[in-house]
């Protein structure tokens, strides 16, 4: 039976309308493409594990002769030298990341239900704000941001990284994407009839049937938060994250083009480790992404 | 209307009793985001309109100042036309190839198996995942002959002396444009290698039946019109993120840049915002770029709509 189905199975993958000449464009296009996305980032890499007398080298060579940890330790160094300790930027990174990340899947979802499944007009236009809103990412509204921001108080405190982040709709939307798809009304119906509350249904039934949504949206946060710098609303030293300390290691020029290159490799792992431990998540939300 | 005719009975029985508590619910479920997105995303847009009418610098009470703000961005101030033309730069044609070339390559890496799949998508999206990373382009584009780029071309003969590719504002536009490109599969890429993953096999075995001969017949009348709610997001996403384009050419070419080369809208309402304060004259800036985005948004989605009406049906 197997042994029957399979070939035909086959024949039907390999389409009628794959011919050689065009799976060839295909292949040396990709490869073209794929050169220029890899060369910077495998080049970032070898240059954190070049040591000094190579990155002065003339004429300068993109492959590593002698790796060395050189840069780490001098990265390492720098940052203990700092008068406000290493431990400090950490926490505050981790703080806001973490934090912030949690606080808006929560806020997100939690609004993205009202949307996906309660009826109303005002519910309707809401969601219509929503969409629209989607368009102006907060490197747009920056100004006027800095405004009710200074104006609320907020300056030097970890609110004002904080709660632009969990402002933004572009969550809201991708949840209510998920949920509208997803979870069917008749399974909200069937859990009321059994006695369910409103908020026991969302944790404990809806919020894991929409765990594929709420981790993307959780790794396109944190990947936000962990890059943010916040350069414009902190300017305690105290206070300030990881990027904007490293940046200031890197930023002596070629000098210390060895502990830039360290410190961008340094930063660059987690939201790489999280993409890739979740994005069967991500790819399965991002399907049901498409604007009606 | 959302229980079947079987239920209605008892849903509306239901609805009756719970009618009360939902309406609470739903005001109860979106309050902590409509606050936030209230007051730092809409208010945001919202002020900025009204301070675009006055004169404001953050100490002193705004002053009315009727239209002079708009008035001197477009008749006097020359830089703005600057940034301007180089946000058109972007929003036109760096903007809409970043969008193309998402497309393409979700579509080139659809028909492989999963694992290479994986790891292509993996590769490509690396860049915008690595957030300040694209940092690196300064040591390959580096003005002196430690550069990447320069050091090369010496050594192949192609150039004498080291080309300031960064500072020389013939150069820096065309280095930005390369750094924005290789920044661009993002979240909409994403979108378009899941939209392509989710399509109805069968759409293709009925095509070939109806006698689909290559691939660019399929994409055109099978598989473009499928993807345009994911085209739709895509076009969003593209649109923000192009019209947003300032950051990522500050740190490469410096603020501001030789020239203003590759000055944008955003950096022109940082200037004004950050080193100036003002105000009014910032949000004035701000006001024409989100008028921008509107309309080039609204361009945008009635031309895809409209493809999906014709081509889908």
């Amino acid at each position: 039976m197997s042994g029957l189905t399979k070939p035909r199975l086959r024949a039907k993958q390999k389409r009628v309308s794959r011919s050689f000449g065009g799976n060839f464009t295909v292949f040396f296009f990709l490869g073209l493409m794929s050169l220029f996305m890899a060369l910077p980032l495998v080049y970032t890499v070898i240059t954190a594990f070049k040591p000094a007398s190579e990155l002065f080298l003339f004429p300068p060579r993109f492959f590593v002769q002698n790796p060395t940890m050189e840069n780490f330790t001098t990265m390492a160094r720098l940052a203990g030298d700092m008068w406000v300790p290493f431990e400090r930027y950490l926490f505050n990174s981790v703080f806001i990341s973490f934090v912030g990340t949690a606080g808006y899947i929560l806020i997100a979802s939690l609004c993205a239900f009202a949307l996906a499944k309660y009826k109303s007009r005002w519910l309707t236009v809401f969601n219509l704000i929503v969409v629209w809103a989607i368009l102006f990412r907060s490197e747009v509204t920056a100004i006027p941001q800095y405004i009710i921001i200074s104006s609320l108080g907020l300056i030097n405190t970890y609110w004002s990284i904080l709660l632009p982040a969990m402002s933004g709709s572009f969550g809201v939307f991708l949840v209510r994407q998920f949920l509208v798809t997803s979870v069917p009304d008749s399974l909200l119906e069937a859990a009321r009839i059994d006695g369910a509350r409103e908020g026991t249904l969302f944790f404990r039934l809806v919020m894991p049937m929409i765990k594929p949504a709420w981790l993307t949206l959780g790794i396109f946060t944190f990947q936000g938060l962990w890059n943010n710098t916040g350069v414009t609303y902190i300017y305690d030293e105290s206070m300030k994250v990881l990027p904007v300390m490293l940046r200031q290691i890197a930023s002596a020029g070629i000098a210390r083009a060895g502990a830039g290159a360290a410190v961008a490799l340094v930063l660059m792992i987690p939201p790489v480790i999280f993409f890739l431990l979740s994005q069967s998540s991500v790819l399965e939300t991002m399907s049901h992404s498409g604007i009606k | 209307m959302r229980s079947t005719s079987l239920s209605r009975p008892r849903g509306s029985l239901l609805e009756r009793l719970n009618g009360r508590e939902h309406r609470l619910t739903s005001v109860l479920f979106t309050l902590p985001f409509a606050v936030l997105f209230f007051t730092f995303t809409l208010l945001p847009i919202l002020a900025s309109v009204v301070l675009s009418f006055t004169y404001f610098n953050m100490l002193q009470t705004p002053v009315f100042i009727g239209l002079d703000n708009y008035i001197r961005l477009l008749l006097e101030d020359d830089i703005f036309l600057t940034a301007l033309r180089n946000t058109f730069v972007f929003a036109l044609l760096t903007g809409p190839l970043s969008y193309l070339l998402s497309f393409v390559f979700a579509w080139f890496i659809n028909d492989f198996r999963r694992g290479v799949r994986t790891a292509l998508t993996f590769l490509f999206y690396a860049p915008s995942l690595a957030g300040n990373v694209y940092f690196i382009w300064t040591y390959i584009f580096s003005d002196d002959a430690f550069g990447l780029l320069n050091s090369t071309l010496l050594r192949l003969g192609l150039i004498r002396d080291s080309v300031q590719w960064l500072s020389d504002p013939r150069y820096s536009m065309g280095v930005v444009i390369v750094v924005i490109l290789w920044l661009s599969m993002s979240v909409g890429f994403l979108s378009f290698v899941a939209g392509l993953q989710s399509m109805d096999k069968s759409l293709y075995e009925a095509g070939a039946v109806d006698g689909i001969k290559n691939r660019f017949q399929e994409l055109w009348y099978i598989t473009l019109p499928q993807m345009v709610p994911q085209l739709l997001f895509g076009a969003v996403m593209q649109i923000s993120a192009s019209f947003a384009v300032g950051y990522e050419a500050m740190s490469l070419t410096g603020f501001p840049s030789t020239d203003y080369a590759t000055h944008t809208i955003i950096l022109h309402i940082l200037d004004f915002g950050t080193i100036r304060f003002e105000m009014g004259y910032a949000s004035a800036i701000a006001v024409v770029l989100f008028f921008l985005m509107l309309l080039f948004w609204n361009m945008v989605r009635g031309g895809l709509r409209r493809f999906g009406e014709e081509e889908g049906a």
